[in-house]
């Protein structure tokens, strides 16, 4: 059994229905990305996980997310609470605006390992450097000291992760958690991310829009279009035998060194909001595979070899054109 | 400099500084977004100018079009010294030189329509267009980026991202000019947008046989997209590769390269990681600006600063211990 | 439907979308438009449409209590108030509508400029605007008309200069904001002049929060010429005006209140219901602000 298991997710939000029946596993030691353009349902995904839905308005309709033996979708707030944080640890977007700007950073971590793990501010402030000192924050005692302001974005970035780090989590997720900073450090950073998951056997859900970052950090992959699960599969399952053409399509549109110029298209349309959904395959719209019963019958996922995928007709697969 | 076309403009040891002072009474600084840089912009061909945040690329885009005043050194335009020209002659001249801008959110008017925002180049150059005529060029130029003649009416909130950038393009094409900056176009994009905008972009360039001066911080996207590709680093020209995959030179562009995400998972990086942060373009050490975090640094690094020295073939790096 | 009531309801859908629709057809809106609109016709037809002449007086008749002949009774003079409210309301209106109206075009002159090009024109705005800023309206007005004398247009002219501060603000807080748009650059990198970028660009955008402003000024502004004139600094006798009105009715508040009290009604009903248009026409253009979003 994983460590956590969603199965066959929907929500409601105001009365649109932005997720439909989304399944994934993730277990310790592992990293899952997520990926998806924007409007795909990953960020929405990972609030229905920490139970942060109702922030938005939203709540979970039917289906299941089991974490280590408790069900998350039926728990009781307060019972939530006491998870949040100290077993499921959230990485949002921006460093920037995640951290209190009056509260010097020793505090903001403190506050973590003081309120989960019953620390005196003694014992929280060793921990704290400590964990700091592991992220590679240089003089970790001293930037402990700081204001967020006094911090570059890469540092700030380290920073959220101690936070998230601090109370020692079993998952951790993160959304879009580099696209804010500069290349360089964006690796750094991942890189940073892939080792803690190795080193501290924690599970990784990685949301994420770039087919580039899911191909050097993940172990499996779950492409969402349009609040469904197109395909999911092992990592180098996807990128060498994608079968579904939206996976197909994602992974051409990051150039690599042999891409031959003109053989970058991208996707001709756009992601349809949730009002304008398609019927059928919500995809079928912009698929270069469509064909009859795609714009009317909601293909069923299938597994094989070990991956799912919704598609009539997917690549790789055998299966005619 | 460029190897065989002929440079449709020109800079050189173009500098800008920025002063700025710290409360009412506190000390004034200096900060050198773009340090001394000469570089040769070939007609017909896509050069790529990458780097981080804070190595001055956005300024040196501002500078070319003189949207910013350089603190020394000159743009030469198709063989005319920008600075020397009149405000009138410059306006002029903005026909043949335009820019398309990182944030389509903002880059249109929310109180005009599409039809209105194509149509105010010719307006602010001062041509006078028929109703009739006004339609076909609006028609023509949404034609020309891949939209339907129905967006004319729609206002920029009722486009995407990816519409509103494309209206961006047609704007900057609205008066036929020879020379387009494109400062990170495609930066705030989806990655299949993104595919899409650079694929119209090289699709107009081969039509309209445009030059282009393409701004980013991918440097995977630079090499797909460039002919010749200009690294920066904190406002100074590191290295400049005459082909796109030319091999790295400068300890810089090598982290660059590595810091790159490949779609490929057979191809993970051996982790190879750049240490510490970009320091602050205040206050800049004497010697190489990347010697703080450079893996070959040594006390030459530290004191004196390399020149941008060019081998035969046209590659150039500043570094004193090229790769 | 048939062929010829298609127009009428094109006009009444394109009306209904229209600002002035979004402000009208609201409970708040449509109350307080309908009786502007009143107060406006009332003040433009008022020689031809008062009960008596404002200035005719019967020493006989004063102070008598409102009845059937005088609605609102009569004053110290055996003038008809409800005529010399009417007569008023040309006062009131003509002078703190052109008052704000100039202070608002010079405000927006002067704060778009120092916003647009910044500089020692700015700062030198900015000090003049800070330090009447820290001044109330009032006291500006008092000093100013105790400098130019008193009368009808220096009322005008201090009210107008009292205001001045809170237009250059705001309109050169909203123009340093759109200032930093991508499409000012945008339009600048076409080769536009300044003039092309200020008045096509800049000031239609920052237009609406200021209009607003304007819009509730009016109602200070009308309280302010009232208290001017009541201490005898705005209108000058004959001529009638709400707060030369209550100044007059002050000496005779127990005896014959109805003299000081009906003009102090005009004065606040007038006020509030500008404030009620004002808080329509924010509805209504936050409204346009949310559908710009999407």
């Amino acid at each position: 059994m994983a460590l956590l298991t969603v199965e066959n997710l929907g929500i409601d939000i105001h009365g649109i229905r932005p997720l439909d029946g989304v399944s994934f596993s993730v277990d310790k030691g592992e990293i899952l990305g997520i990926v998806g353009e924007s409007g795909s349902g990953k960020s929405l995904t990972a609030l229905s996980v920490i139970g942060l839905l109702p922030l938005i308005g939203g709540r979970i309709l039917r289906g299941s997310i089991r974490f280590d033996g408790i069900d998350l979708a039926t728990l009781p707030e307060a019972e939530f609470r006491r998870l949040r944080g100290r077993r499921i640890a959230f990485i949002t977007q921006n460093p920037m605006t995640s951290l209190d700007p009056v509260m010097r950073i020793g505090a903001q971590i403190d506050q973590v390992s003081m309120l989960h793990l019953g620390l005196d501010a003694r014992a929280a402030q060793a921990r704290s450097i400590e964990i700091m000192a592991q992220l590679r924050i240089p003089e970790a005692a001293t930037i402990y000291h700081h204001f967020p302001h006094q911090l570059s974005g890469g540092m700030k970035q380290r920073i959220v992760i101690a936070m998230a780090l601090a109370a020692d989590p079993d998952l951790i997720i993160a959304d879009e958690p580099t696209t804010a900073l500069d290349v360089t450090i964006q690796a750094q950073i991942v890189d940073l991310l892939v080792e803690l998951v190795r080193e501290r056997d924690v599970a990784l859900i990685l949301i994420t829009h770039d087919m580039g970052v899911v191909a050097q950090t993940c172990d499996r992959v779950v492409v969402l279009y349009a609040g469904r699960v197109a395909e999911s599969d092992a990592v180098a399952a996807i990128f060498e035998r994608p079968r579904h053409p939206y996976t197909r399509a994602l992974i051409g549109c990051i150039p690599r060194d042999e891409t031959a110029h003109g053989n970058l298209t991208g996707i001709p349309g756009a992601v349809p909001s949730v009002a304008h959904y398609p019927a059928g395959c919500r995809f079928h719209p912009r698929c270069p595979r469509r064909g009859a019963p795609c714009d009317h019958i909601v293909p069923v996922s299938a597994a094989m070899d070990g991956g799912l995928f919704a598609c009539h007709f997917p690549e790789n697969s055998g299966v005619a054109r | 400099m460029s190897g065989g076309a002929q440079n449709l403009v020109e800079l050189r040891q173009l500098s800008k500084r920025f002063e700025s002072r710290r409360g009412l009474f506190g000390k004034p600084r200096a900060m050198t977004a773009v340090d001394d840089v000469t570089l040769g912009i070939p007609k017909g061909r896509v050069t790529g100018v990458v780097g981080e945040s804070g190595c001055g690329k956005s300024t040196l885009a501002r500078l070319v079009l003189r949207l910013l005043e350089a603190s020394s050194g000159e743009v030469v335009f198709d063989g005319m010294p920008l600075g020397q020209l009149s405000g009138g002659a410059l306006r002029k001249l903005r026909r043949r030189m335009q820019m398309v801008f990182q944030d389509p959110y903002s880059a249109i008017d929310p109180r005009y329509n599409m039809a209105d925002a194509l149509l105010e180049p010719h307006r602010i150059q001062g041509i006078r267009l028929s109703r009739a005529d006004a339609r076909t060029v609006v028609g023509e130029l949404l034609g020309m980026v891949g939209l339907g003649p129905q967006i004319a009416a729609s206002f920029p909130h009722q486009l995407s991202g990816g519409q509103r950038q494309r209206i961006g393009i047609a704007r900057a094409l609205a008066l036929k000019p020879d020379f387009l900056v494109l400062d990170e176009p495609t930066a705030s994009l989806d990655v299949s947008i993104q595919a899409q905008i650079i694929a119209l972009l090289e699709q107009l360039r081969s039509e309209l046989g445009l030059t282009y001066l393409f701004i980013s911080h991918d440097l995977g996207l630079v090499r797909y997209f460039c002919d010749r590709i200009v690294v920066m680093y904190l406002g100074r020209v590191v290295e400049v590769l005459p082909q796109p995959h030319a091999a790295p030179r400068h300890h810089y562009t090598r982290a660059l390269l590595d810091s790159n995400f490949v779609p490929d998972p057979k191809r993970r990086r051996t982790i190879r990681r750049l240490t510490g942060e970009i320091p602050s373009a205040f206050d800049l050490p004497p010697g190489c600006a990347f010697a703080a975090r450079c893996p070959r640094a040594d006390a030459t690094c530290r004191a004196i600063r390399p020149d941008l020295t060019q081998t035969a073939d046209g590659h150039a790096a500043a570094c004193h211990h090229p790769l | 439907m048939t062929a010829a009531t298609a127009p009428h309801d094109h006009f009444w859908l394109t009306f209904r979308r229209s600002l002035a629709g979004k402000v009208l057809l609201t409970p708040k809106g449509g109350v307080a438009g309908a009786y502007l609109l009143v107060l406006v016709l009332i003040a433009l037809t008022a020689p031809w449409i008062t009960p008596y002449p404002f200035d005719q007086q019967a020493l006989p008749l004063a102070n008598r209590p409102p009845s059937l002949a005088n609605w609102l009774g009569t004053d110290e003079f055996g003038r008809d108030v409800l005529s010399r409210i009417m007569y008023g309301a040309r006062t009131s209106l003509s002078v703190s509508v052109t008052a704000i109206s100039v202070s608002v075009l010079v405000g927006m002159a002067l704060g778009a400029a120092a916003g647009y090009f910044g500089g020692m024109f700015d700062r030198g705005v900015t000090a003049a605007v800070d330090l009447s800023w820290s001044f109330p309206e009032i006291l500006i007005a008092l000093i100013l008309v105790a400098i130019i004398g008193p009368g009808l247009h220096s009322t005008m002219l201090a009210i107008a200069i009292a205001y001045l501060a809170q237009f250059t603000r705001l309109t050169r807080a909203q123009i340093m904001g759109l200032k930093g748009e991508t499409y000012i650059e945008a339009t600048l990198s076409l080769g536009a002049s300044h003039g092309h970028v200020v008045f096509r660009h800049l000031m239609p955008n920052a237009l609406a929060p200021v209009i607003v402003c304007g819009m509730l000024a009016t109602g200070d502004a009308i309280i302010l010429e009232a208290t001017l004139g009541f201490f005898g600094l705005g209108a000058q006798p004959p001529v009638p005006s709400w707060g030369a009105m209550m100044s007059s009715g002050s000496a005779l508040i127990f005896t014959a209140p109805w003299i000081i009290v009906f003009p102090g009604l005009a004065v606040a009903i007038t006020v509030v219901m500008i404030n009620l248009f004002g808080d329509a026409l924010i509805r209504a253009l936050d409204i346009r602000a949310n559908l710009r979003e999407g």
